[in-house]
Protein backbone atom coordinates (compact mmCIF):
# COMPACT_ATOMS: atom_id res chain seq x y z
CA UNK A 1 0.00 0.00 0.00
CA UNK A 2 1.47 3.31 -1.05
CA UNK A 3 0.16 6.87 -0.82
CA UNK A 4 1.32 10.40 -1.45
CA UNK A 5 1.72 12.33 1.75
CA UNK A 6 0.73 16.00 1.88
CA UNK A 7 1.85 17.17 5.35
CA UNK A 8 0.90 20.85 5.14
CA UNK A 9 2.63 23.61 7.10
CA UNK A 10 1.39 22.66 10.59
CA UNK A 11 2.76 19.13 10.56
CA UNK A 12 6.20 20.61 9.90
CA UNK A 13 5.73 23.21 12.64
CA UNK A 14 3.56 23.22 15.75
CA UNK A 15 2.06 19.85 14.79
CA UNK A 16 5.34 17.92 14.49
CA UNK A 17 4.11 15.26 16.92
CA UNK A 18 1.32 14.42 14.48
CA UNK A 19 3.80 13.89 11.65
CA UNK A 20 6.17 11.85 13.84
CA UNK A 21 3.43 9.56 15.15
CA UNK A 22 1.66 9.24 11.78
CA UNK A 23 4.83 8.19 9.96
CA UNK A 24 5.72 5.73 12.73
CA UNK A 25 2.24 4.16 12.78
CA UNK A 26 1.87 3.90 9.01
CA UNK A 27 5.39 2.41 8.84
CA UNK A 28 4.49 -0.20 11.47
CA UNK A 29 1.34 -1.12 9.53
CA UNK A 30 3.28 -1.51 6.30
CA UNK A 31 1.76 1.53 4.59
CA UNK A 32 4.22 3.54 2.56
CA UNK A 33 3.95 7.34 2.49
CA UNK A 34 5.82 9.28 -0.14
CA UNK A 35 6.00 13.01 0.63
CA UNK A 36 4.62 15.12 -2.22
CA UNK A 37 7.55 16.84 -3.87
CA UNK A 38 7.74 20.66 -3.50
CA UNK A 39 4.25 21.01 -2.01
CA UNK A 40 3.01 24.49 -1.10
CA UNK A 41 0.65 25.83 1.56
CA UNK A 42 -3.03 25.05 0.87
CA UNK A 43 -4.17 28.53 1.95
CA UNK A 44 -6.12 27.11 4.93
CA UNK A 45 -9.12 29.10 6.12
CA UNK A 46 -7.25 32.42 6.12
CA UNK A 47 -6.45 33.00 2.48
CA UNK A 48 -10.01 32.30 1.31
CA UNK A 49 -10.93 35.60 3.03
CA UNK A 50 -8.55 37.47 0.76
CA UNK A 51 -8.74 35.98 -2.72
CA UNK A 52 -11.01 33.18 -3.83
CA UNK A 53 -9.50 32.24 -7.18
CA UNK A 54 -5.95 32.38 -5.89
CA UNK A 55 -6.91 30.20 -2.93
CA UNK A 56 -8.24 27.59 -5.30
CA UNK A 57 -5.13 27.93 -7.46
CA UNK A 58 -2.85 27.26 -4.46
CA UNK A 59 -4.73 24.05 -3.77
CA UNK A 60 -4.82 23.45 -7.53
CA UNK A 61 -1.01 23.35 -7.69
CA UNK A 62 -0.95 20.73 -4.93
CA UNK A 63 -3.56 18.63 -6.74
CA UNK A 64 -1.74 19.00 -10.08
CA UNK A 65 1.58 17.90 -8.56
CA UNK A 66 -0.18 14.96 -6.92
CA UNK A 67 -1.92 13.93 -10.13
CA UNK A 68 1.44 13.29 -11.81
CA UNK A 69 2.22 10.59 -9.26
CA UNK A 70 -1.00 8.63 -9.80
CA UNK A 71 -1.44 7.87 -6.10
CA UNK A 72 -4.11 8.83 -3.58
CA UNK A 73 -3.10 11.81 -1.43
CA UNK A 74 -3.19 11.47 2.33
CA UNK A 75 -3.86 14.84 4.02
CA UNK A 76 -3.71 14.50 7.83
CA UNK A 77 -4.38 18.17 8.68
CA UNK A 78 -8.10 18.94 8.82
CA UNK A 79 -7.75 22.31 7.13
CA UNK A 80 -5.65 20.87 4.28
CA UNK A 81 -8.03 17.95 3.94
CA UNK A 82 -11.03 20.25 3.62
CA UNK A 83 -9.33 22.74 1.29
CA UNK A 84 -8.26 20.01 -1.15
CA UNK A 85 -11.72 18.41 -1.12
CA UNK A 86 -13.45 21.75 -1.41
CA UNK A 87 -11.25 22.79 -4.33
CA UNK A 88 -12.07 19.62 -6.24
CA UNK A 89 -15.77 20.11 -5.64
CA UNK A 90 -15.84 23.82 -6.44
CA UNK A 91 -13.87 23.33 -9.67
CA UNK A 92 -16.36 20.66 -10.72
CA UNK A 93 -19.39 22.79 -9.92
CA UNK A 94 -18.21 26.15 -11.27
CA UNK A 95 -16.99 25.99 -14.88
CA UNK A 96 -15.75 29.59 -14.87
CA UNK A 97 -13.62 28.97 -11.79
CA UNK A 98 -12.37 25.76 -13.36
CA UNK A 99 -11.34 27.61 -16.51
CA UNK A 100 -9.45 30.29 -14.58
CA UNK A 101 -7.64 27.91 -12.23
CA UNK A 102 -6.64 25.30 -14.79
CA UNK A 103 -5.61 28.11 -17.15
CA UNK A 104 -3.31 29.61 -14.52
CA UNK A 105 -1.85 26.19 -13.74
CA UNK A 106 -1.18 25.65 -17.44
CA UNK A 107 0.63 28.98 -17.61
CA UNK A 108 3.09 27.43 -15.17
CA UNK A 109 3.29 24.16 -17.09
CA UNK A 110 0.96 22.22 -14.78
CA UNK A 111 -1.97 20.13 -15.76
CA UNK A 112 -4.98 19.27 -13.61
CA UNK A 113 -7.64 16.87 -14.81
CA UNK A 114 -9.40 16.17 -11.54
CA UNK A 115 -8.51 12.53 -11.02
CA UNK A 116 -6.79 12.79 -7.62
CA UNK A 117 -8.38 11.18 -4.59
CA UNK A 118 -7.86 13.02 -1.32
CA UNK A 119 -7.89 10.77 1.73
CA UNK A 120 -7.75 11.22 5.49
CA UNK A 121 -5.51 8.92 7.56
CA UNK A 122 -8.61 7.69 9.42
CA UNK A 123 -10.18 6.75 6.08
CA UNK A 124 -7.03 4.87 4.99
CA UNK A 125 -6.77 3.03 8.32
CA UNK A 126 -10.44 2.02 8.37
CA UNK A 127 -11.08 1.26 4.71
CA UNK A 128 -7.75 0.23 3.22
CA UNK A 129 -5.78 -1.26 6.12
CA UNK A 130 -8.88 -2.45 8.01
CA UNK A 131 -9.64 -2.78 11.69
CA UNK A 132 -8.89 -6.51 11.73
CA UNK A 133 -5.39 -6.04 10.33
CA UNK A 134 -4.77 -3.27 12.88
CA UNK A 135 -6.03 -5.43 15.76
CA UNK A 136 -3.68 -8.24 14.75
CA UNK A 137 -0.69 -5.92 15.17
CA UNK A 138 -1.65 -4.58 18.60
CA UNK A 139 1.01 -5.80 21.02
CA UNK A 140 0.60 -3.43 23.99
CA UNK A 141 -3.12 -2.66 24.28
CA UNK A 142 -4.11 0.56 26.03
CA UNK A 143 -6.33 -1.32 28.49
CA UNK A 144 -7.67 0.77 31.35
CA UNK A 145 -7.19 4.09 29.53
CA UNK A 146 -10.15 6.37 28.84
CA UNK A 147 -10.11 9.02 26.15
CA UNK A 148 -12.44 11.65 24.69
CA UNK A 149 -12.38 11.30 20.88
CA UNK A 150 -12.43 14.80 19.41
CA UNK A 151 -12.86 15.18 15.64
CA UNK A 152 -13.30 18.94 15.40
CA UNK A 153 -15.02 20.44 12.42
CA UNK A 154 -13.38 20.28 9.05
CA UNK A 155 -12.93 16.57 8.44
CA UNK A 156 -16.65 15.79 8.76
CA UNK A 157 -18.04 19.14 7.64
CA UNK A 158 -19.23 20.24 5.20
CA UNK A 159 -18.55 17.04 3.27
CA UNK A 160 -19.15 13.66 4.90
CA UNK A 161 -16.60 11.74 2.88
CA UNK A 162 -15.91 8.70 5.06
CA UNK A 163 -17.73 9.19 8.35
CA UNK A 164 -20.99 10.51 9.79
CA UNK A 165 -21.29 14.31 10.03
CA UNK A 166 -23.14 14.37 13.33
CA UNK A 167 -21.67 11.39 15.07
CA UNK A 168 -18.38 10.30 13.51
CA UNK A 169 -17.07 7.01 14.88
CA UNK A 170 -13.94 6.00 12.94
CA UNK A 171 -11.52 7.38 15.54
CA UNK A 172 -13.58 5.79 18.35
CA UNK A 173 -13.20 2.44 16.60
CA UNK A 174 -9.45 2.82 16.16
CA UNK A 175 -8.98 3.85 19.80
CA UNK A 176 -11.11 0.89 20.90
CA UNK A 177 -9.08 -1.42 18.65
CA UNK A 178 -6.05 -0.08 20.52
CA UNK A 179 -7.62 -1.44 23.70
CA UNK A 180 -8.66 1.95 25.09
CA UNK A 181 -12.11 3.03 26.19
CA UNK A 182 -13.86 6.07 24.66
CA UNK A 183 -16.05 8.22 26.87
CA UNK A 184 -19.35 9.56 25.49
CA UNK A 185 -18.28 12.94 24.17
CA UNK A 186 -21.15 14.96 22.71
CA UNK A 187 -18.78 17.80 21.76
CA UNK A 188 -16.81 15.57 19.41
CA UNK A 189 -17.45 17.77 16.36
CA UNK A 190 -17.79 21.15 18.08
CA UNK A 191 -15.53 23.93 16.86
CA UNK A 192 -12.32 24.63 18.85
CA UNK A 193 -12.29 28.24 17.71
CA UNK A 194 -9.72 27.77 14.96
CA UNK A 195 -7.47 30.77 14.59
CA UNK A 196 -9.72 32.86 16.88
CA UNK A 197 -7.95 31.46 19.94
CA UNK A 198 -4.89 33.44 18.90
CA UNK A 199 -6.57 36.48 17.39
CA UNK A 200 -9.55 37.05 19.72
CA UNK A 201 -8.61 35.07 22.84
CA UNK A 202 -11.61 36.24 24.89
CA UNK A 203 -13.75 34.27 22.44
CA UNK A 204 -11.46 31.34 21.58
CA UNK A 205 -10.47 30.48 25.14
CA UNK A 206 -14.04 29.85 26.15
CA UNK A 207 -14.57 27.37 23.33
CA UNK A 208 -11.40 25.51 24.28
CA UNK A 209 -12.36 25.57 27.96
CA UNK A 210 -15.80 24.05 27.30
CA UNK A 211 -14.25 21.22 25.27
CA UNK A 212 -11.64 20.37 27.91
CA UNK A 213 -14.00 20.69 30.87
CA UNK A 214 -16.58 18.40 29.29
CA UNK A 215 -13.95 15.75 28.50
CA UNK A 216 -12.73 15.88 32.12
CA UNK A 217 -16.23 15.62 33.53
CA UNK A 218 -16.80 12.56 31.39
CA UNK A 219 -13.78 10.89 32.97
CA UNK A 220 -11.33 11.12 30.07
CA UNK A 221 -7.63 11.22 30.94
CA UNK A 222 -6.85 12.95 27.64
CA UNK A 223 -8.55 14.40 24.58
CA UNK A 224 -7.52 12.58 21.44
CA UNK A 225 -7.72 14.57 18.23
CA UNK A 226 -7.03 14.43 14.48
CA UNK A 227 -6.25 18.09 13.84
CA UNK A 228 -3.04 20.06 14.47
CA UNK A 229 -4.91 23.31 15.12
CA UNK A 230 -7.32 21.69 17.61
CA UNK A 231 -4.33 20.13 19.36
CA UNK A 232 -2.53 23.47 19.47
CA UNK A 233 -5.50 25.42 20.78
CA UNK A 234 -6.41 22.90 23.48
CA UNK A 235 -2.84 22.11 24.56
CA UNK A 236 -1.17 25.50 24.21
CA UNK A 237 -3.68 27.72 25.98
CA UNK A 238 -4.29 25.80 29.21
CA UNK A 239 -2.22 28.39 31.13
CA UNK A 240 -4.51 31.14 29.86
CA UNK A 241 -7.58 29.00 30.62
CA UNK A 242 -6.32 28.49 34.19
CA UNK A 243 -6.02 32.27 34.60
CA UNK A 244 -9.43 33.03 33.20
CA UNK A 245 -11.50 30.02 34.35
CA UNK A 246 -9.84 27.21 36.29
CA UNK A 247 -6.90 24.81 36.10
CA UNK A 248 -7.73 21.98 33.72
CA UNK A 249 -4.45 20.11 33.05
CA UNK A 250 -5.65 17.63 30.46
CA UNK A 251 -3.21 16.17 27.91
CA UNK A 252 -4.22 16.64 24.26
CA UNK A 253 -2.93 13.85 22.03
CA UNK A 254 -3.16 12.70 18.43
CA UNK A 255 -4.94 9.43 17.69
CA UNK A 256 -1.77 8.24 15.98
CA UNK A 257 0.13 8.61 19.27
CA UNK A 258 -2.29 6.27 21.07
CA UNK A 259 -2.39 3.78 18.21
CA UNK A 260 1.42 3.90 18.08
CA UNK A 261 1.73 2.97 21.75
CA UNK A 262 -0.68 0.08 21.25
CA UNK A 263 1.39 -1.12 18.29
CA UNK A 264 4.33 -1.32 20.68
CA UNK A 265 6.22 1.65 19.27
CA UNK A 266 8.46 3.54 21.72
CA UNK A 267 6.93 6.76 23.09
CA UNK A 268 10.10 8.59 22.04
CA UNK A 269 9.22 7.96 18.37
CA UNK A 270 5.65 9.22 18.75
CA UNK A 271 6.27 12.86 19.66
CA UNK A 272 5.03 12.62 23.26
CA UNK A 273 7.68 15.06 24.45
CA UNK A 274 6.10 17.77 22.31
CA UNK A 275 2.96 18.10 24.38
CA UNK A 276 2.91 21.21 26.56
CA UNK A 277 0.65 19.39 29.01
CA UNK A 278 2.56 16.26 29.94
CA UNK A 279 0.95 12.90 29.16
CA UNK A 280 2.83 10.97 31.86
CA UNK A 281 -0.28 9.16 33.13
CA UNK A 282 -0.98 7.82 29.63
CA UNK A 283 2.62 6.63 29.35
CA UNK A 284 2.83 5.08 32.85
CA UNK A 285 4.43 1.66 32.71
CA UNK A 286 5.53 2.07 29.08
CA UNK B 1 -27.54 59.22 25.19
CA UNK B 2 -27.05 59.56 21.43
CA UNK B 3 -30.21 59.10 19.45
CA UNK B 4 -29.99 56.22 17.04
CA UNK B 5 -32.29 55.06 14.33
CA UNK B 6 -33.52 51.64 15.37
CA UNK B 7 -35.43 50.71 12.23
CA UNK B 8 -34.17 50.17 8.74
CA UNK B 9 -36.00 51.66 5.81
CA UNK B 10 -36.43 50.01 2.47
CA UNK B 11 -34.97 53.10 0.84
CA UNK B 12 -31.64 52.43 2.55
CA UNK B 13 -31.16 49.15 0.76
CA UNK B 14 -28.39 48.72 -1.77
CA UNK B 15 -30.04 46.34 -4.20
CA UNK B 16 -26.93 46.14 -6.37
CA UNK B 17 -24.98 44.79 -3.42
CA UNK B 18 -27.65 42.18 -2.66
CA UNK B 19 -27.58 41.04 -6.29
CA UNK B 20 -23.80 40.87 -6.24
CA UNK B 21 -23.89 38.52 -3.23
CA UNK B 22 -26.16 36.09 -5.06
CA UNK B 23 -23.83 36.06 -8.08
CA UNK B 24 -20.74 35.08 -6.09
CA UNK B 25 -19.79 31.43 -5.45
CA UNK B 26 -21.70 30.26 -2.41
CA UNK B 27 -24.24 33.07 -2.49
CA UNK B 28 -26.44 31.57 -5.21
CA UNK B 29 -29.36 30.42 -3.09
CA UNK B 30 -29.20 33.18 -0.47
CA UNK B 31 -32.77 34.18 -1.31
CA UNK B 32 -34.08 30.75 -0.33
CA UNK B 33 -33.46 31.56 3.35
CA UNK B 34 -36.59 31.04 5.46
CA UNK B 35 -35.10 32.80 8.51
CA UNK B 36 -35.56 29.73 10.69
CA UNK B 37 -32.51 30.52 12.80
CA UNK B 38 -30.89 27.09 12.79
CA UNK B 39 -27.62 28.74 11.70
CA UNK B 40 -27.61 31.02 14.74
CA UNK B 41 -28.54 28.15 17.04
CA UNK B 42 -25.73 25.86 15.85
CA UNK B 43 -23.09 28.59 15.62
CA UNK B 44 -20.68 28.35 18.58
CA UNK B 45 -19.71 31.99 18.06
CA UNK B 46 -23.13 33.60 17.59
CA UNK B 47 -23.27 34.79 21.17
CA UNK B 48 -20.30 37.09 20.47
CA UNK B 49 -21.55 38.44 17.16
CA UNK B 50 -23.09 41.87 16.64
CA UNK B 51 -25.57 40.26 14.20
CA UNK B 52 -26.34 36.55 14.56
CA UNK B 53 -25.84 34.57 11.34
CA UNK B 54 -29.61 34.57 10.67
CA UNK B 55 -29.76 38.35 10.93
CA UNK B 56 -26.63 38.79 8.86
CA UNK B 57 -28.06 36.64 6.07
CA UNK B 58 -31.22 38.73 6.13
CA UNK B 59 -29.29 42.01 6.01
CA UNK B 60 -27.11 40.73 3.17
CA UNK B 61 -29.98 39.65 0.96
CA UNK B 62 -31.85 42.89 1.58
CA UNK B 63 -28.74 44.87 0.63
CA UNK B 64 -27.73 46.55 3.87
CA UNK B 65 -24.16 46.71 2.70
CA UNK B 66 -22.61 48.94 5.34
CA UNK B 67 -23.98 46.95 8.27
CA UNK B 68 -22.90 43.65 6.76
CA UNK B 69 -19.39 44.60 5.67
CA UNK B 70 -18.45 46.41 8.86
CA UNK B 71 -19.93 43.73 11.14
CA UNK B 72 -17.83 41.69 13.54
CA UNK B 73 -19.95 38.68 12.59
CA UNK B 74 -18.14 37.90 9.36
CA UNK B 75 -14.76 37.96 11.15
CA UNK B 76 -15.94 35.84 14.05
CA UNK B 77 -16.98 33.02 11.75
CA UNK B 78 -14.35 30.32 12.34
CA UNK B 79 -15.40 28.31 9.24
CA UNK B 80 -16.61 25.28 11.22
CA UNK B 81 -19.49 24.72 8.75
CA UNK B 82 -21.97 23.69 11.49
CA UNK B 83 -24.60 26.09 10.08
CA UNK B 84 -24.14 24.92 6.53
CA UNK B 85 -24.63 21.27 7.44
CA UNK B 86 -27.82 22.00 9.40
CA UNK B 87 -29.40 24.57 7.07
CA UNK B 88 -32.70 23.12 5.77
CA UNK B 89 -32.45 25.26 2.63
CA UNK B 90 -28.82 24.28 1.95
CA UNK B 91 -27.57 27.84 2.12
CA UNK B 92 -23.77 27.95 2.12
CA UNK B 93 -23.52 30.29 5.08
CA UNK B 94 -19.77 29.75 5.56
CA UNK B 95 -19.04 30.65 1.95
CA UNK B 96 -21.27 33.71 2.22
CA UNK B 97 -19.17 34.79 5.21
CA UNK B 98 -16.04 34.30 3.08
CA UNK B 99 -17.32 36.36 0.16
CA UNK B 100 -18.34 39.15 2.53
CA UNK B 101 -14.90 39.06 4.18
CA UNK B 102 -13.25 39.42 0.78
CA UNK B 103 -15.45 42.38 -0.12
CA UNK B 104 -14.81 44.03 3.26
CA UNK B 105 -11.04 43.74 2.75
CA UNK B 106 -11.35 45.04 -0.83
CA UNK B 107 -13.31 48.06 0.31
CA UNK B 108 -11.16 48.55 3.42
CA UNK B 109 -14.17 48.68 5.72
CA UNK B 110 -13.34 45.88 8.13
CA UNK B 111 -13.26 46.78 11.85
CA UNK B 112 -9.95 48.51 12.61
CA UNK B 113 -7.52 46.89 15.02
CA UNK B 114 -9.38 43.63 14.73
CA UNK B 115 -6.52 41.22 14.05
CA UNK B 116 -8.31 38.67 11.86
CA UNK B 117 -8.26 40.56 8.54
CA UNK B 118 -4.61 41.38 9.19
CA UNK B 119 -3.89 37.70 9.80
CA UNK B 120 -5.61 36.77 6.55
CA UNK B 121 -3.54 39.26 4.55
CA UNK B 122 -0.24 38.36 6.22
CA UNK B 123 -0.97 34.70 5.63
CA UNK B 124 -1.30 35.42 1.92
CA UNK B 125 1.85 37.54 1.84
CA UNK B 126 3.85 34.71 3.44
CA UNK B 127 2.62 32.21 0.85
CA UNK B 128 3.73 34.53 -1.97
CA UNK B 129 7.12 34.93 -0.33
CA UNK B 130 7.96 31.36 0.65
CA UNK B 131 5.23 29.11 -0.75
CA UNK B 132 4.66 27.83 2.78
CA UNK B 133 3.55 29.34 6.05
CA UNK B 134 5.74 29.47 9.13
CA UNK B 135 3.38 29.69 12.10
CA UNK B 136 5.96 31.24 14.44
CA UNK B 137 6.83 34.10 12.09
CA UNK B 138 3.16 34.60 11.20
CA UNK B 139 2.14 35.06 14.82
CA UNK B 140 5.04 37.39 15.61
CA UNK B 141 4.27 39.48 12.54
CA UNK B 142 0.58 39.61 13.43
CA UNK B 143 1.12 40.88 16.95
CA UNK B 144 3.72 43.43 15.96
CA UNK B 145 1.16 44.85 13.56
CA UNK B 146 -1.83 44.79 15.87
CA UNK B 147 -1.18 44.46 19.56
CA UNK B 148 2.22 44.75 21.21
CA UNK B 149 0.81 44.28 24.68
CA UNK B 150 -0.84 41.01 23.95
CA UNK B 151 2.34 39.79 22.33
CA UNK B 152 4.23 40.35 25.57
CA UNK B 153 1.57 38.36 27.41
CA UNK B 154 2.27 35.39 25.16
CA UNK B 155 5.86 34.78 26.19
CA UNK B 156 4.82 31.79 28.31
CA UNK B 157 3.23 30.06 25.32
CA UNK B 158 6.30 30.93 23.26
CA UNK B 159 8.60 29.40 25.85
CA UNK B 160 6.45 26.28 26.03
CA UNK B 161 6.58 25.88 22.27
CA UNK B 162 10.33 26.43 22.30
CA UNK B 163 10.81 23.82 25.06
CA UNK B 164 8.82 21.24 23.11
CA UNK B 165 10.59 21.97 19.81
CA UNK B 166 7.48 23.26 18.06
CA UNK B 167 8.76 26.71 17.22
CA UNK B 168 10.89 27.59 14.24
CA UNK B 169 12.23 30.93 13.10
CA UNK B 170 13.49 29.68 9.78
CA UNK B 171 10.75 29.60 7.14
CA UNK B 172 10.37 26.45 5.09
CA UNK B 173 10.42 27.36 1.43
CA UNK B 174 9.37 25.64 -1.73
CA UNK B 175 11.94 25.12 -4.48
CA UNK B 176 9.94 26.23 -7.49
CA UNK B 177 8.76 29.62 -6.29
CA UNK B 178 8.74 30.86 -9.88
CA UNK B 179 6.18 28.24 -10.79
CA UNK B 180 3.90 29.42 -8.00
CA UNK B 181 4.36 33.08 -8.98
CA UNK B 182 3.51 32.28 -12.60
CA UNK B 183 0.21 30.78 -11.48
CA UNK B 184 -0.66 33.81 -9.39
CA UNK B 185 0.50 36.25 -12.10
CA UNK B 186 -1.72 34.48 -14.64
CA UNK B 187 -4.69 35.08 -12.35
CA UNK B 188 -3.74 38.73 -11.89
CA UNK B 189 -3.67 39.14 -15.67
CA UNK B 190 -7.07 37.45 -15.92
CA UNK B 191 -8.50 39.82 -13.37
CA UNK B 192 -7.14 42.86 -15.17
CA UNK B 193 -8.68 41.65 -18.40
CA UNK B 194 -12.03 41.27 -16.63
CA UNK B 195 -12.01 44.69 -15.02
CA UNK B 196 -11.11 46.27 -18.38
CA UNK B 197 -14.29 44.83 -19.92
Amino acid sequence: MKYLYFPGCSLKGTGKAYEESLLAVFGALGVELQELEDWNCCGATAYMSVDETKSYALAGRILALAERERLDVVAPCSACYLVLNKTQKSLQEHPELHRKVTGALQAAGLDYKGTVKVRHPLDVLMNDVGLDAIKQKITSPMAGHKFAPYYGCQIVRPYATFDDQHNPVTMDQILQASGAECVEYPHKTRCCGGSLTGTVPEVGLRLAYILIKEAKQRGAEAIVTVCPLCQFNLDGYQDAIAKKYERVDLPILYFTQILGLALGLPAADLGFKRGIISAEAVLAGR
Amino acid sequence: MPLEQKLKYEAERDVKFANWVTRETGGENLRHCIQCGVCSATCPLSLYMDYTPRRLINLAREGFKKEVLSSLTIWLCASCYACRVECPKKIQVTDIMYLLKRRAIQEGVYPRHFPIPVLAKEFGRMIFLFGRVNETLLVIDLFLRTNWFRFLGMTRLGMNLMRTGRMSFIPEQIKRKRELRKILAALDAEEQKESAL
